[in-house]
């Protein structure tokens, strides 16, 4: 693994100082690469976050442009890059707040194929995006890959946060949760969400991930519920479904 | 025998209930105390069986429509969440 530089020390020097995280935490994290699917409510903060505490590498996968009415939650835009790719104007962003960090974009839909090359060789995944195809797909393909999931979803006053683990064969999947894969979802553009509820829940996402990447306890097994409306957080088990088409044994 | 069930989050506000105590028949499984609850009112069956991928928990578990409820129980309803 590659060591940090004294610059680099002193720029993560307020994680290095806990001591459950620590300089083994930072340099695993400096080495790690994490792709974050959908730029949006969740994938701001998810982004901004992984890119601040020192993730060597991200990879940025989104097919949408930056309109007015992102704005309103998608943090890691300006109004200067409405109409831009989201990933450029995430990567403009990014690349402002931290020169260490290399991030890669891809600008589109992935088929199979693509998403199985994207997430090759990375050390999470992060499922920030809007609908229930893309869950499935990004779910799918993180359990062929054996790369880990962090999962969280946002609409209203509301969220989800799960982890799944596909290095653990005891760990359930997102399909252990929703099971139809032909389930039609609820978009913010028709449902409305709250500015700083995609901000909590892409947060507790980034903060997941850091723990996984860093070999800490993280959700895995479980689904943290969030009402931002009365600020209720619940943690469920979350059993692995033995019937499961993604992740049963074979 | 008796079983609690919690409302969560938006089901909390279409329903205007966070939860309530309620006795039931012996070996009814969910989706039977489901079908008891819509049979209250238009409220209660838009809410929870006209939601297709309504969510559940038994025992702070998620667990599946057909699972079979004891006396003490906890159930708690709550929706599909996907967007970002």
């Amino acid at each position: 693994m590659e060591q940090l530089t004294p610059e680099q020390f002193k720029r993560y020097s307020r994680q290095i100082m806990l001591m459950e995280f620590g300089l083994d935490g930072q340099t695993r994290l400096h080495n790690a690469h994490a792709v974050i699917f959908g730029l949006g409510g969740l994938g701001s903060p998810v982004s901004v976050y992984l890119t601040a505490a020192g993730v060597g590498r991200l990879t940025l996968v989104d097919f949408d442009t930056v309109d007015e009415s992102n704005l309103q939650r998608q943090i890691v835009h300006r109004e200067s890059s409405v109409g831009q790719p989201k990933v450029e104007s995430a990567k403009t962003t990014l690349q402002a707040l931290n020169r260490w960090t290399r991030i890669d974009t891809f600008n589109g839909v992935p088929d199979e194929d693509t998403l199985d090359n994207l997430i090759s060789g990375a050390d999470v995944v992060l499922d920030c995006t809007d609908n229930f195809d893309a869950r499935f797909a990004i779910n799918a393909a993180c359990a062929r890959a054996r790369v880990p999931l962090v999962s969280a979803a946002a609409i209203r006053w509301e969220g989800q946060l799960s982890v799944f683990d596909f290095t653990d064969p005891d760990c359930p999947c997102y399909q252990c949760l929703y099971k139809d894969a032909s389930m039609e979802g609820m978009t913010c553009a028709h449902s409305g969400v709250m500015s700083p509820v995609v901000g909590m829940m892409g947060s507790m996402q980034a903060l997941e991930a850091i723990k996984l990447l860093a070999g800490l306890p993280t959700l895995k097994g479980k689904l943290l519920l969030v009402d931002g409306l009365t600020m209720q957080f619940r943690t469920l088990t979350l059993p692995k479904d033995p019937a499961c088409p993604v992740c049963h044994p074979d | 025998m008796a079983i609690k069930i919690l409302y969560f989050a938006s089901l909390r506000e279409q329903l205007g209930t966070s939860e309530e105590t309620l006795d039931i028949e012996a070996g009814l499984r969910v989706q039977d105390l489901l079908q008891q609850l819509c049979a209250r009112g238009d409220a209660w069956q838009l809410a929870l069986c006209d939601n297709p991928h309504l969510q559940v928990a038994v025992n702070q578990a998620v667990a599946g429509m057909d699972t079979v409820l004891n006396d003490g129980d906890e159930v708690a309803f709550f929706p599909p969440v996907t967007g970002g």
